[in-house]
């Protein structure tokens, strides 16, 4: 029985950060209907992005500080948090990180927005998913070119520790990394149904060419959703590189596909939807590698696709669009 | 002259050019000896002309996206692979070690490799093809990946350290055959009523659904067919080259390479897949030096593509329209004179 309770909650970990990856391909999908497939790689970037930002960046901007005194507190803060493995791990430095991470992979969502997707808007949506497998292998590849194909190590930003409640022992790395992650979700259900972007974002999933006569900005609006995905994504990409701390630059493309089938699985384009597919696959990966085998790992989710897709190709959450002519 | 003599006559001529050029590439010809390395490319580029050609004919004219065709030719090569070594060589024992021997082990392992590849695309494409939308493409993605996970794990094909002693047929009229015979297939297909539903189905789904064409059937049937010409682009692989395969051969990227040939070639474009296969088959090896970079320029050089010419350097062009328009100019017009 604890082992199952320890399994669970493995799983519901995993499947909070499949979550947080899949809401950012159900949230492009939305407003524009394309499978992004570079947001794989985008929660690759956030991991690398965590990983200089803890070692190299961190260190040389540590010192910086150190020799000039005069530097603002917030300035000490990060530097002293961004040191990472030379004073010890904590949450406060793993969050910086984190954040920071987000903030440059949102800008890189932006770049890739501005740069690939929004010139082949105009064109048929096949033209924008060859355009989306572009940007995907340019990421791996120039990846491999610029961080290097061999897998990293990533700097340790919370010391482990076991926590046992009730006979079943769970690491604080896993608590951890599942309340920031249900923390983000709820910061993005407050993005979406609580504010004006939000409801920008809801109107253009809802019918692009309405949203644009009512004036919205719809550029903007998409621009904004690929920078929260990308956010997000970066977010799970640290997160992951904590609980995992192995990093190498072809780490996106499973786990991003397995993302992508969590949003299928709970409906694409909704995004109660992405939360439950993410935990779902998540919990059963889990299972099937603690009770079954190992080896049949990454063919779960395609399992779960195909069944998805013969059974109830709307997905669990989704509804069905009435084709208009 | 009759229709049946008319082909004949043609296929006779392409086996005989096909031989000749084999001789030629084998024996060289006079003082010309070509070095087994320009033979190695010529034949690599012979069974990228059958996969590239294959894919567009799912990509190109149907206009349903499937990225997982190293995947169909994984299947084809190890299913073919895996029957020359236990049976094949016994077959062609049995019919004496000589040409013919071996030649009919050899068109049984092709058939074997085309039909289980194609089995696998009906399992596949059934499923995903049902529906409309981008379902092709993760699931073929899906599937791309699964294989080589598969593979990997079975030992009796040698699992991850690779599968070797795999009867070898360096012959280049072979890989030409199958290439050519590939070439004609999809031709006749999209030049066909068959190919007219698939480009209707591309250019509006919903407009052919209404016009009374079952578009699941023919997505499929095209798919089928993409997936088995593929298998038998494996078994050439797997057979004419080292009689050695190997899981990681047939990754993301190889699908990848084959989609690439076909985009910058041109989406519905025969001959722009050929030229597109020849082309990246033959540059990378004369840009060895620069092979790290390779997929970065070919990623860069895909989204430039899809940014300034969407339709890929020779996207619609069909340098044989002319000469079959007047074809059937002629033919309305023997009619007619038969008529009156």
């Amino acid at each position: 029985m604890s082992t199952f309770l320890q399994q669970l909650i493995n799983g519901i970990s995993l499947g909070a950060i499949y979550a947080l990856i899949a809401l950012g391909y159900t949230m492009v999908y939305g407003v524009l209907r394309l499978i992004n497939f570079a947001h794989g790689d985008i929660f690759m970037l956030g991991a690398f992005m965590g990983y200089y930002l803890s070692n190299g960046i961190g260190v040389r901007a540590a010192q910086s500080f150190m020799s000039n005194p005069e530097g603002s507190a917030f300035g000490r803060l990060i530097s002293k948090g961004l040191l990472g493995g030379t004073t010890e791990p904590s949450i406060i430095t793993a969050v910086l990180i984190m954040l920071l991470s987000m903030a440059i992979c949102a800008g890189i969502g932006l770049i890739i927005e501005r740069l690939a997707y929004r010139p082949v808007r105009k064109y048929s949506r096949l033209t924008a998913l060859i355009t989306a497998i572009g940007v995907s292998l340019l990421l791996e590849n120039g990846g491999q070119l610029v961080f290097g194909a061999d897998p990293k190590s990533f700097p340790q930003l919370i010391q482990s520790q076991n926590i046992s409640i009730g006979g079943v022992t769970i690491t604080n790395q896993d608590l951890i990394v599942l309340i920031i992650a249900v923390l983000l979700m709820l910061l993005l259900q407050y993005i979406v149904f609580r504010t004006k972007t939000g409801k920008a974002m809801r109107a253009v999933s809802f019918n692009m060419t309405a949203a644009k006569l009512m004036g919205i900005n719809t550029d903007r609006v998409i621009a904004f959703t690929f920078a929260l995905g990308s956010a997000l994504a970066a977010a799970a990409g640290v997160l992951v590189a904590i609980r995992i701390p192995k990093i190498e630059p072809l780490m996106g493309i499973l786990v991003g596909l397995k993302a992508f089938v969590a949003a299928v699985l709970g409906g694409i384009g909704n995004i109660p939807g992405a939360v439950l597919g993410g935990l779902l696959i998540g919990l059963t990966e889990t299972m099937v590698v603690g009770y079954l085998s190992p080896t049949y790992k990454d063919a779960v989710a395609f399992a779960i696709l195909i069944l998805i897709l013969l059974f109830r190709p709307t997905g669990l959450l989704g509804t069905v669009a009435q084709e208009k002519v | 002259m009759p229709f049946i003599a008319r082909n004949l006559i043609f296929v006779l001529i392409i086996i005989a050019v096909l031989f000749g050029l084999d001789y030629f590439l084998t024996n060289g010809l006079g003082a010309i000896q070509l070095n087994l390395y320009i033979v190695r490319i010529i034949m690599l580029a012979g069974v990228a002309v059958t996969l590239s050609v294959s894919l567009n004919l799912i990509n190109g004219f149907t206009g349903q996206f499937s990225i997982g065709h190293a995947g169909f030719m994984a299947v084809g090569a190890y299913s073919s692979a895996y029957f020359s070594v236990n049976y094949g060589v016994k077959i062609a024992a049995a019919l004496g070690d000589g040409y013919v021997g071996a030649f009919i082990e050899y068109f049984i392992a092709t058939i074997i490799g085309a039909l289980v590849a194609g089995i696998a695309g009906l399992l596949v494409g059934v499923p995903s093809l049902k529906l409309k939308g981008d379902y092709l493409a993760i699931v073929t993605l899906g599937f791309g990946q699964i294989i080589v996970v598969v593979l990997n794990n079975i030992e009796a094909v040698g699992g991850a350290r690779g599968f070797s002693g795999i009867p070898i047929v360096k012959s280049f009229f072979w890989i030409a055959l199958v290439a050519v015979t590939t070439i004609i297939i999809v031709y006749n297909l999209v030049n066909s009523d068959f190919g007219r539903a698939l480009i209707s189905i591309r250019e509006d789904e919903l407009a052919a659904e209404a016009m009374g064409i079952n578009t699941t059937r023919y997505k499929v049937i095209a798919f089928v067919i993409s997936s088995a010409m593929a298998g038998a682009g494996g078994v050439l692989f797997a057979h004419c080259f080292d009689g050695y395969l190997n899981p990681k051969s047939f990754e993301f990227i190889k699908s990848f390479e084959i989609l690439i040939m076909v985009i910058l070639g041109g989406l519905g474009s025969i001959v722009g897949s050929i030229i597109g296969a020849i082309v990246l088959t033959v540059l990378p090896e004369l840009l060895r030096e620069f092979d790290q970079y390779r997929m970065v320029i070919y990623s860069l050089v895909l989204i430039i593509l899809m940014i300034t010419r969407p339709q890929g350097l020779l996207g619609g062009f069909d340098p044989l329209k002319k000469w079959r328009a007047r074809r059937a100019d002629k033919s309305d017009a023997e009619r007619e004179a038969l008529n009156q």
